[in-house]
């Protein structure tokens, strides 16, 4: 039996949970973009637009929308993947009952992450609909931030995933999401190059995975692509390979015991 | 039904540690096809590490173990796909429907949603959930869960049935419908392997049991056996008033009955002849408050082996 198929089936069965809530989930979905683009991209954009220079010919709208896709796709990816995670080994502990078939533990891992990157999938490609509406999509290559913006989220799915198969309990959640996933939101290149942070914080920024997605998104968008971009690119990637690694020791530490 | 012979799990020597803690210590055993075979032992006597090791759903510490013939370590996921596991907490969805629970359970071990479909009609007619079939699993009795339970780990047709604690937490009326719902699995031949602390549930589905205390196997034998072994035929239970019982009863009992055990709240006495020994006892002037004669039960056994009382 190949691992893949393994890997579909507790997939299937997020996917059947997710079918009793998808309509609500949809509507956010498709109304987050909408208000963030409205706010900040039509709003904020014409007091930006008036005074800064972004680079030759790009409008605010179209420096912030591929940003707020790849943020939303990384605070979509935590949460999903913190709360969730615990619970199913902990309060609604379904990862037990797939754990007592023919599924291992590296299975109910992988089809989880599979899970996230579908909805990650599902979430970027209408944000990519709804920015092209907004008119801010400058190059054909703006598809390819749908990819980019599912392996942002796995880049925190994977890691945040690992620490809750390890947490006891899900105090420490508050805190990832007010200390790291928030300052990430706000300083990782989404709303403002982060050229214009003091030198430490823009060396910390660097190594976010967020800022590479951001970066990322924004060249394919605009149609900007480097040779860099490949280094962004590789960055993610290792990101979500070292956050699988990390992921499959703790669930397996935590459930195999 | 018969036995060929070869046991399907077999368990040499087998021990489970956490760090420091000896959980299982150990044991060995063997389970035949077609048999109902149970651990009884008091909580955390090790009977849910051992039924985790043998779920290969727990690594096995030291000693051998064969499931169905296979090793554990290597062929966890093969032997997890020909056995069904009713777990002593509930892993049921509760935001899914009651079939929905059983027919996603179904994929997990990769059969057909078009097969699921009549497979989890039959199995929820079998614990009488049918009517249930389309609603949450949340608001579901602790009973019918438990019978949700027992139907879904039914749904790859297992070899071997592992129940770990299957009426524990069920009120007398839930407990008895889900040990007819397991005497009738019984009955079809389904080999079933479980683990309890009530003494009248092991001696209503048990061929044969092994009694289990700080992670070892203290007793062997059919719940028959071990009563006659362990135990004499009836017991007669003393009640006394506050501090009117007597701190040595040897004066009044002393070649009337074969043994005496004190306990906090009563005392029991062990004879072949209950109606005999109490008469004895009001010929020598003991006046207890209250006098029970009743038949040896495995909570005597258990007793007996231990110094304890299964449930505390």
């Amino acid at each position: 039996m190949t691992s893949v198929v393994l890997v579909l089936r507790p997939l299937e069965f997020f996917l059947t949970q997710y079918k009793r809530v998808w309509r609500g989930s949809a509507v956010t979905t498709v109304i987050t973009p909408i208000v963030y683009l409205l706010a900040l991209g039509v709003g904020l954009g014409v007091f930006v637009d008036r005074s800064a220079d972004l680079a030759a010919g790009v409008s605010y709208l179209e420096f912030v929308a591929p940003g707020l896709m790849a943020a939303t796709a990384m605070q979509i990816a935590s949460f999903e993947s913190s709360w969730p995670v615990l619970s199913a080994i902990k309060w609604d502990r379904q990862y037990h009952a797939m754990l007592a078939t023919p599924l291992r533990v590296r299975d109910v891992m992988l089809g989880h992450q599979a899970y996230f990157a579908f909805r990650l999938f599902l979430t970027a490609t209408i944000y990519l609909i709804i920015i092209t509406a907004f008119g801010a999509i400058e190059s054909p290559l703006g598809v390819l931030a749908v990819p980019v913006t599912v392996l942002v989220g796995l880049s925190f799915s994977a890691p945040i995933a690992a620490w809750a198969a390890h947490a006891q309990n899900e105090v420490s959640f508050v805190a990832i999401f007010r200390f790291v996933i928030l300052p990430m939101f706000l300083f990782s290149g989404t709303f403002f190059p982060i050229s214009s942070l003091p030198t430490p914080l823009e060396v910390l920024a660097w190594f976010t995975p967020l800022w590479h997605g951001v970066t990322l998104c924004r060249d394919l968008t605009l149609g900007t692509v480097s040779w860099g971009d490949l280094g962004h690119l590789a960055y993610l990637v290792g990101f979500v390979t070292v956050g699988l690694l990390l992921a499959r020791m703790t669930y397996r530490k935590r459930l195999w015991v | 039904m018969s036995s060929n012979g070869t046991p399907l799990i077999q368990a040499r020597n087998l021990v489970k540690r956490f760090d420091d803690f000896v959980a299982v210590d150990s044991i060995d055993f063997d389970l035949q096809r077609g048999e109902a075979f149970g651990f009884l032992g008091p909580n955390g006597a090790g009977k849910t590490s051992t039924m985790r090791m043998i779920g290969c759903v727990s690594p096995v510490t030291e000693g051998s173990l064969t499931v169905l013939g296979l090793d554990p370590a290597r062929d966890g996921s093969k032997i997890r796909a020909r056995l069904g596991v009713v777990p002593q907490q509930d892993t049921l969805d509760m935001e899914l429907t009651v079939r929905e629970n059983i027919v996603i359970y179904g994929r997990y071990f990769g059969l057909s949603r078009k097969d699921l479909g009549p497979r989890a009609d039959e199995l929820l007619d079998f614990v009488e959930l049918t009517d249930r079939a389309n609603d949450k699993v949340e608001p579901l009795s602790g009973g019918m869960k438990r019978r949700l339970t027992i139907a879904r780990s039914l749904v790859n047709d297992p070899e071997v049935l592992l129940l770990d604690e299957p009426t524990t937490g069920l009120d007398p009326q839930a407990r008895h419908v889900v040990w007819d719902r397991l005497y009738r699995l019984k009955r079809q031949g389904v080999t079933l392997l479980l683990t309890t602390h009530y003494m009248d549930e092991a001696e209503q589905l048990c061929d044969r049991l092994v009694v289990m205390d700080r992670g070892k196997i203290v007793a062997e034998g059919s719940p028959r056996d071990l009563i006659e072994r362990y135990s004499t035929r009836e017991v007669v239970e003393l009640r006394f008033d506050d501090g009117s019982r007597p701190d040595d009863l040897t004066y009044w009992t002393d070649g009337l009955v074969d043994r005496v055990e004190m306990l906090p709240d009563r005392v029991l006495l062990y004879t072949p002849d209950g109606d005999a020994a109490t008469h004895g006892l009001h010929e020598r002037g003991l006046v207890p408050e209250s006098v029970l004669v009743r038949r040896s039960t495995l909570e005597d056994v258990f007793l007996h082996l231990t110094g304890r009382s299964l449930i505390e």
